[in-house]
């Protein structure tokens, strides 16, 4: 893990491969769990032309500027980036929802992603899905990786293809496994949080369950992450912790028993 | 063909030419809210039902459609190597293990949608559609490139979205995009009744106020998919589905055999009340 | 309950299935994602082989092939002629000393030199 830079942020970027593994909802729940400890963080809308970060954190209403202005110099970083209401600590730099992503540049993304590295502790980029121009421009800019999977086949074969262009890259990365479902896993019907990290030979930094909770949250443009008995909102927090290097150690979900002990499936 | 049958087979031959085969664009804007599977599963729908079936996938670089087929060990070559030169239709085309009027056209897995050439790949399409009664082709997330070749060639189109709020801004934003020239339907995958009716979650009337597309299709989220997907079998060949009976019906609706209005789901399945939505 | 079922009836649980199909898939998509890995591959093995038989390098071929449940690396690799096998050395009480082994290639000079005397021996002499 890259010890934090003495002068500007980290620079993380969420990627997947696949579409819909939960990019957009970790990028913004990490971001407010690392905000609500203190951290001041940026979070990036990488994904031109399907804008959503803006959607999920409720913001979508108050976008007067987007990054592409911002890089083509119509207007100021800071008109463009969007405080949050609940936390202090957090911005948003949302994407355009008119242009597609030949509208930037690597360098472009890059010089970006440096100068909010000043006004910040944490910058996370928002990746679309795929491999080509966006995914280039996300990661442009970050010294670290967030590769988000599910435990599907799909989404690890397109997450396997994403950590081969991260290693290329010479970017670190680390796994969240998203959208688990003990029960299946139990049965046998879903691949385990093991054999995920087995498969990808990747370090783990957080596992987060199926929970309908977010699509409401989303719904109302609230990140889980900022409801107080939510037990997603404690994963998150944890996941914040490990990135700041603490050990917090994985949980069970279930109550203990032979099948819960043999397998991982939270935190 | 024709002027081959003998007098006393039955039955009497028509003497129909044969139909051009219909192109179908499977698309959603929003990535993982179903697209390849909702592909596979409508193509081995229509196969099953004795139609000539090829399925495209226009995912270059992060192909799917063979692994949710159980087909990734059979694939030796793909949609770039037929339109480089390197190898024939035949050579690429794979058939599928269970329905042998089912075929598979691969994505390249190392390769690039920007290395596909638009006007090539409609060629294609058209050179296919002489040939089956359908082309179903599975297009990337993404309104880019690989977009663009995937709606090359076809005349209509698949919109797949789920109850979710980015999922039916993204689905607006590609049927924008897809213009006038096409006829658009619309599949919504994923519904979950009770959080519907909790208030948790966008009801298909929601969805379709925003995006006023025919409906094909409601299909209720069910854990047997990702089971199927981890054993390469569509749910749509298992007749004990009800998501493979949703694309069943689907399918009997493409081909005009089932003309009343979708179902919506209104119970989870047995599976889904056994362990649960959540964990 | 249903996995109980599905052991009973002998079905093996559909995420064993997925794991052993993506390590299959991975493993095919990793080779065709490192090409200059396969040609290094290809080239060491023709080196190994050439110290025991001379290979015919322009047309050796080395492909991975998808058989049912594994990936099979299969080497054409088309052997012009072989080395004379080297006797055991002296101290283990076997006659005679070992001849040296000759370079690689040069079976191959004798071999176009056909018509030629071996070296040593006279051609018989007609009587």
């Amino acid at each position: 893990m890259n010890p934090k830079q003495p002068l500007s942020a980290r620079r993380i970027v969420f990627t997947s491969g696949k579409g819909g593994v939960g990019k957009t909802t970790t990028t913004a729940n990490v971001g407010a769990a690392l905000a609500k400890s203190g951290k001041r963080v940026v979070l990036v809308d990488a994904d031109i032309g399907l804008r959503n970060l803006d959607l999920v954190l409720g913001v979508e209403k108050r976008i007067v500027f987007d990054l592409v202005e911002v890089v083509e110099g119509r207007c100021q970083l800071r008109q463009a980036l969007i405080k949050d209401k609940r936390l202090e600590n957090l911005s948003i730099l949302p994407a355009a929802q008119t242009r597609d992503k030949t509208a930037i540049s690597e360098l472009q993304m890059s010089e970006l992603i440096a100068q909010l590295g000043e006004l910040c502790d944490y910058v996370l980029i928002d990746c679309p899905a795929g491999i080509e121009h966006g995914f280039r421009n996300a990661i442009a800019g970050a010294s670290e990786a967030i590769v988000v999977t599910t435990p599907e086949v799909s989404a690890i074969r397109d997450a396997d293809r994403v950590i081969g262009k991260l290693h290329e890259r010479g970017l670190p990365l680390r796994l969240i496994v998203n959208r688990i479902r003990p029960e299946m896993v139990r049965s046998g019907d879903m691949l385990s949080v093991d054999d995920v990290t087995d498969i990808l030979s990747a370090e783990l930094l957080g596992i987060v369950p199926e929970d309908e909770e977010v699509i409401d949250t989303t719904n109302k443009g609230e990140p889980i992450a900022l409801s107080p008995d939510s037990r997603l909102a404690a994963i998150y927090a944890k996941i914040a912790r490990r990135l700041e290097g603490e050990i917090v150690p994985f949980t069970s979900l279930a109550a203990p028993g032979f099948f819960e002990r043999l397998f991982r499936m939270a935190g | 063909m024709i002027n081959n049958v003998l007098p006393d087979e039955a039955p009497a031959v028509a003497a129909l030419p044969r139909k051009r085969g219909r192109a179908i664009v499977v698309t959603s804007g929003k990535g993982g809210v179903g697209k390849t599977t909702t592909t596979a599963n409508i193509g081995a729908a229509l196969a099953a039902g004795g139609a000539n079936v090829v399925l495209v996938d226009a995912d270059v670089g992060l192909r799917n459609l063979d692994i949710v087929l159980g087909l990734e060990a059979r694939v030796r070559h793909h949609v770039l190597d037929v339109l480089e030169g390197c190898a024939t239709l035949d050579e690429a085309l794979v058939t599928d293990k269970r329905v042998p009027s089912l075929r598979l056209l691969a994505a390249a897995q190392t390769r690039e949608k920007d290395d596909v050439d638009t006007a090539a790949f409609r060629d294609l399409i058209g050179t296919l559609r002489d040939r089956f009664d359908y082309v179903l082709i599975d297009c990337p997330a993404g309104i880019e490139k690989g977009f663009a070749n995937a709606i090359a060639g076809a005349d209509e189109a698949i919109v797949v979205c789920t109850p979710e709020v980015a999922a039916v801004r993204d689905a607006d934003r590609v049927v924008g995009l897809l213009g006038d020239d096409r006829r658009v339907t619309l599949i919504v995958n994923r519904l979950r009744p009770a959080l519907v009716r909790k208030g948790k979650m966008l009801s298909v009337d929601d969805v379709n106020d925003i995006l006023h597309l025919p409906l094909l299709g409601v299909i209720a989220d069910a854990p047997d998919v990702i089971v199927s997907t981890n054993r390469g079998e569509p749910v749509a060949l298992d007749p004990a589905s009800t998501v493979g009976e949703a694309y069943r019906a689907i399918a009997l609706r493409i081909t005009g055999a089932l003309t009343d209005a979708p179902e919506i789901p209104r119970e989870q399945t047995f599976f889904t009340k056994l362990f649960g939505g959540r964990s | 309950m249903f996995d109980f079922f599905n052991r009973m009836f002998g079905q093996k649980p559909s995420s064993e299935t997925a794991k052993e199909r993506l390590r299959l898939v991975l493993l095919s998509d990793h080779l065709s994602l490192a090409p200059d890995v396969v040609e290094s591959l290809k080239r060491d093995l023709i080196d190994v082989i050439s110290r025991y038989c001379e290979v015919d390098t322009a047309n050796c071929d080395v492909t991975f092939e998808r058989q049912d449940k594994r990936i099979a690396m299969l080497a054409n690799i088309p052997i012009l002629g072989m080395q004379r096998p080297t006797p055991p050395p002296p101290n283990s009480g076997e006659p005679p000393a070992p001849k040296p082994r000759k370079p690689p290639g040069s079976a191959n000079r004798r071999r176009r030199r056909k018509g030629t005397v071996a070296q040593g021996a006279p051609r018989p002499q007609p009587t």
